[in-house]
C-alpha cells in the first residue's frame, strides 16, 4: 500500500503535466528498461556497478552523429574496465535509427526513447545530452549541446581511476 | 572549424544525413528576422500575439512547448514541410508568425532554414524566427519563460 502511494506521488506531477524534476549531478539515475534495436533488454538497474554513459541522440541531430564514433571508440577502449555506453534515440520512429545503424557498427545498445522517457529524465529538450552515471547509480556529470572533443572521455577516465 | 569539417564528413555518408546537412542552413534566416527569447516572451503578452509554430520534432514538442504554439514540423522532412503548409494555408499571408525549434544548437538546426524557406514560398511576409542558441531547454524552459506540456 505504502509503495503504491510512493509510486503515485512520484508519477503525479508527470500525469498532471507539471514540470519534470530536473536532474543534476548527485541525482539518482531514473529507471529505464526497454528493448534495444535487436530486441534485447536494456535495464539501467541491471547496470549498477558499472560506469554508465547515457547518450540521448537522434538521426536528425548533426552534433549527435559526430558523437557516435567517439562513443564506439570509448566503449571499445573502456568497456573492459567497466564502462557501458547506452544510446537512447529520440527519433519519432525506429527506421531512421536503423538507417544510422547501417552506417555505424554500434557496439553498445541503442533503445528508442519518447517524450515520456525524456520527461522522466528531467526533460530532454534539445540534443545531444550525455549523462555519466557512477557505479552507485548517481549522476556524475551531464553535458548538453555541442560537446567539446575529449571532454567526456576525460570524465570517463577520471571515473574509472 | 575542424568540428564543422568533421560534421560534414560524417553527414555526407548517407542520403538522409546529407539532406539534414543541407537543411541545416540557418544562414537562410536574415538577421533582421531573428527574435531573442526575451523579445518573443514580451510579444506573446500582447493582445494580438504572433502565432508560434514549432518546426522541430514531436518528441520535443510533447515534452515542452511555447503555450499556444502549433506543432508544424519537422522542417527537415518532406512530410514535416507538408504539415507546416497544412497548419498555415488557411491563414492570411500577412499573419504574424514565429517559427522555433531548439532541437540542436542554432548553427546545427536541421529545421529552421527549410521551414523559413517554405513559409516564404507560400507567400507569408511577416515571419520571424526565434533564435535558440543552445536548445529549447537551456534557452527557454530554464530561463523561466512560459511552457506548456503534452500533445
Amino acid at each position: 500500500m505504502r509503495s503504491r502511494l510512493a509510486i503515485l506521488l512520484t508519477c503525479l506531477p508527470l500525469l498532471m503535466g507539471a514540470a519534470p524534476v530536473k536532474l543534476a549531478p548527485g541525482s539518482s539515475v531514473p529507471a529505464m528498461s526497454r528493448a534495444d534495436m535487436h530486441g534485447r533488454p536494456v535495464d539501467l538497474a541491471a547496470l549498477q556497478g558499472k560506469l554508465v554513459l547515457i547518450d540521448f541522440w537522434a538521426s536528425w541531430c548533426p552534433p549527435c552523429i559526430v558523437e557516435i564514433p567517439r562513443l564506439i571508440a570509448m566503449q571499445k577502449t573502456y568497456g573492459p574496465r567497466g564502462l557501458q555506453v547506452v544510446g537512447i534515440s529520440m527519433d519519432d520512429s525506429a527506421q531512421p535509427v536503423r538507417d544510422v545503424a547501417k552506417r555505424f557498427a554500434f557496439n553498445y545498445p541503442v533503445v528508442l526513447g519518447d517524450a515520456k522517457l525524456g520527461s522522466e529524465f528531467g526533460g530532454v529538450l534539445g540534443l545531444p545530452v550525455q549523462m555519466l552515471v557512477g557505479r552507485d547509480g548517481r549522476i556524475l556529470k551531464i553535458w548538453t549541446g555541442e560537446i567539446a572533443p575529449g571532454a567526456v572521455e576525460q570524465a570517463v577516465k577520471a571515473a574509472l581511476r | 572549424m575542424p568540428q564543422r569539417r568533421e560534421v560534414t564528413k560524417l553527414l555526407c555518408g548517407t542520403p538522409f544525413l546529407a539532406r539534414a546537412a543541407r537543411a541545416a542552413a540557418t544562414d537562410a534566416v536574415p538577421a533582421s528576422a531573428l527574435l531573442q527569447p526575451a523579445q518573443l516572451a514580451e510579444l506573446l503578452k500582447a493582445d494580438a500575439p504572433p502565432l508560434p509554430l514549432q518546426v522541430g520534432f514531436k518528441t520535443l514538442y510533447d515534452q515542452a512547448h511555447i503555450p499556444g504554439s502549433v506543432y508544424a514540423g519537422p522542417g527537415n522532412a518532406d512530410n514535416g514541410l507538408a504539415n507546416l503548409k497544412s497548419q498555415v494555408e488557411s491563414l492570411p499571408r500577412d499573419r504574424a508568425l514565429v517559427i522555433y525549434c531548439g532541437c540542436c544548437p542554432w548553427v546545427r538546426c536541421p529545421n529552421m532554414g527549410a521551414a523559413w524557406d517554405r513559409l516564404h514560398a507560400l507567400g507569408f511576409s511577416n515571419v520571424k524566427a526565434l533564435m535558440i542558441t543552445t536548445n529549447f531547454g537551456e534557452d527557454w524552459v530554464n530561463k523561466g519563460y512560459p511552457v506548456a506540456r503534452g500533445e
